[in-house]
């Protein structure tokens, strides 16, 4: 199959096929095909071990995976890992944060993949780096050690470090688990400024249905490692389904803008 | 920018440091002579100065001849030893890992004492049997751990070391019990000493120095990047076993040939680098480059007092830097930096 030849301004289209993740004995992710469009932002959503992180991490090349997966017609798995780096950035649940490497260093990291093995970043890359800080209105702790930040300063350091690896693919894997909900709204309209500003492709696992019904262009519903349901959140989020999936009982709820809103409900009835 | 300002301070301050130490170490010795006198003869033979000196033969002698050899080749053994220790920290993400951690220090032992008991073999193959001997134990170690670990975690690696290293020292033991005539000599050379100290010492460590020195530079990036895990490190396109393993390998390299002519040395490459961290801003871009430099003053220090304080006897080396050594590093324990994970 000859493979579309990628047009500039339309970096970052990512296809997925025929996908399976296998840990020891378990099937992780079954048969799953994804087509993500450049600029788009995808949700998964799902029960815990449905498989959104396993996928997010094949995607990654984190962990071994059958099928295939393939960045504006390239076969990922073709890539060197330099290569792969430029184009794919991925942001863990909970990233590695050495205490006392300083936030500017940290970011600086995100510059590897487009240094030479032995290569030194230079002075534009410490533009970049030291500009890509002030974007997430951190100029100020350039030199603060991780240790001393706190945890909503972090989540923007890291989404900097992934930024300056300048690729167009952004994988998030539950991006704002560790935030409370001011910080969480917040860090979730800054990956989609920074999405529309360069134009990103973002794949996110998402917790929280109502946010992922509010930020994700399209949603993808994961249940025992297989898609059940993709679409617009209105399709998508379906109280039947959703109890279903989530073992829980849930009420869809409309917002005066139309925005979808899912409550849990408790199972008992108060007492 | 500020990044390019925090990298070169230290490494004045550094350089600073080390060539005030160099000169005033050269200065202090069981013959008096001036620090006057000392400049003149140093100067005298610096290439392209054509500065005659007006010291004597005999000052001309012992400031050439005798006390700088053993400056410099105390300067490059420290170098090594605090380079390796930072390299060696980096790659196995533990901050008491030292240059002696994978068996280069029982694989050494066991290479010396088998020179030193060997019928004929003279004092001039002890160097060289010290290397092989540490370079066998090292690759054993590496092959060991690469075997038995499922992904090479750096665990399996470093419990090889242990493994490996009590195997060596078990075996330089028992060759130690058979020929306890020559227990001495193995024994002053387990405890380091740089008294024999000769500009054929210096040039026989040298490329292995530099070699070694350079390779760990240029890896400095990689080792900053470990510090985010090595998952993390191979989204960003780096190879963390591949990286390890050069690592490791130039670090044992320069190790093995340091030891070879300055016997077991410890705490070097713990103390230094540990310094540099408290005191700079902990990235491997200042943190080696400055190692480097500071391990050559700390060991020339070391040296000066091993010479100075039973002069005109002399305290083994190793047994001056254990003295500072074991102190530091409870202190290092204590500390909370450590206990938040220095790297």
């Amino acid at each position: 199959m000859r493979s579309p030849a990628p047009s500039p301004g339309s970096r970052g289209a990512l296809r997925v096929e025929g996908l399976v993740v296998r840990y020891e004995q378990t099937v992780a992710v079954r048969d799953v095909d994804l087509a993500v469009a450049p600029g788009e932002w995808l949700g998964l959503i799902g029960a815990n071990g449905a498989g959104k992180s396993s996928l997010l991490r094949a995607v990654a090349r984190l962990s071994p995976y059958e099928g295939g997966v393939h960045i504006d017609g390239h076969d990922t798995a073709r890539l060197s890992r330099r290569h792969f780096a430029q184009l794919v950035a991925y942001v863990p649940q909970k990233p590695e944060l050495p205490v006392q490497m300083r936030a500017i260093d940290y970011v600086a990291l995100g510059r590897l993949p487009h240094l030479g093995y032995f290569g030194a970043e230079g002075p534009q890359d410490r533009v970049h780096c030291g500009e890509l800080l002030a974007r997430l209105s951190l100029a100020h702790m350039s030199d603060r050690p991780l240790g001393a930040m706190s945890g909503g300063e972090l989540q923007r350091l890291v989404l900097a470090r992934a930024l300056a690896q300048e690729a167009p693919i952004l994988l998030l894997d539950e991006p704002t688990s560790a935030l409370d909900l001011g910080r969480r709204v917040e860090a979730l309209e800054l990956v989609d400024e920074l999405r529309h500003e360069r134009s990103l492709t973002v794949v996110s696992a998402l917790h929280d249905l109502t946010l992922a019904a509010q930020f994700a262009d399209r949603l993808v519903l994961l249940a025992q490692g297989s898609i059940v349901a993709a679409g617009p959140a209105d399709e998508v989020l379906v109280e039947g389904s959703l109890d279903q999936h989530f073992g829980t009982r849930v009420q869809i709820l409309r917002s005066d803008d139309g925005e979808v809103i899912v409550v849990p409900r408790r199972q008992r009835e108060r007492t | 920018m500020v990044a390019g300002v925090s990298t070169t301070v230290p490494l004045l301050i550094a350089a600073v440091v080390l060539v005030v130490v160099v000169v005033v170490s050269t200065a202090i010795g069981p013959a008096s002579l001036s620090l006057a006198t000392v400049l003149g003869v140093l100067a005298s033979h610096v290439p392209l100065v054509h500065y005659h000196s007006s010291a004597s033969a005999v000052a001309n002698a012992i400031v050439w001849e005798i006390r700088l050899p053993r400056v410099v080749l105390a300067g490059l053994v420290g170098s090594m030893l605090a380079a390796g220790g930072a390299a060696y920290q980096g790659v196995f993400r533990n901050p008491l890992a030292d240059p002696y951690l994978l068996g280069v220090a029982a694989g050494a032992g066991l290479g010396a004492t088998i020179a030193i008991v060997t019928p004929r073999a003279s004092f001039e193959w002890l160097p060289v049997a010290a290397f092989l001997g540490g370079a066998a134990a090292v690759s054993l170690t590496y092959l060991m751990g690469a075997r038995t670990g499922q992904r090479s975690s750096g665990t399996s690696i470093v419990l090889a070391g242990v493994a490996v290293a009590a195997l060596f020292t078990a075996i330089q033991t028992n060759l130690q019990q058979q020929h306890a005539a020559d227990l001495q000599p193995v024994y002053a050379w387990i405890l380091g000493s740089l008294s024999t100290a000769s500009w054929t010492d210096v040039r026989l460590i040298l490329p292995y120095v530099v070699v070694s020195g350079a390779v760990l530079l240029a890896h400095r990036r990689l080792l900053d990047a470990l510090r985010i895990g090595e998952e993390e490190a191979s989204t960003i396109g780096v190879h963390p076993q591949r990286v390890r393993l050069v690592v490791v390998a130039a670090a044992t390299l320069g190790t093995a040939a340091a030891v070879s002519v300055s016997g077991l040395i410890g705490f070097v490459g713990i103390i230094v680098p540990h310094l540099v961290r408290l005191t700079t801003n902990a990235s491997y871009r200042v943190v080696l480059p400055v190692s480097m430099i500071s391990g050559a003053s700390f060991l020339i220090l070391a040296d000066l007092g091993a010479r100075m304080l039973e002069a005109p006897g002399e305290v083994p080396l190793g047994v001056v830097t254990a003295f500072i050594g074991g102190p530091f590093f409870i202190f290092v324990l204590r500390s909370r930096r450590s206990q938040q994970g220095v790297l």
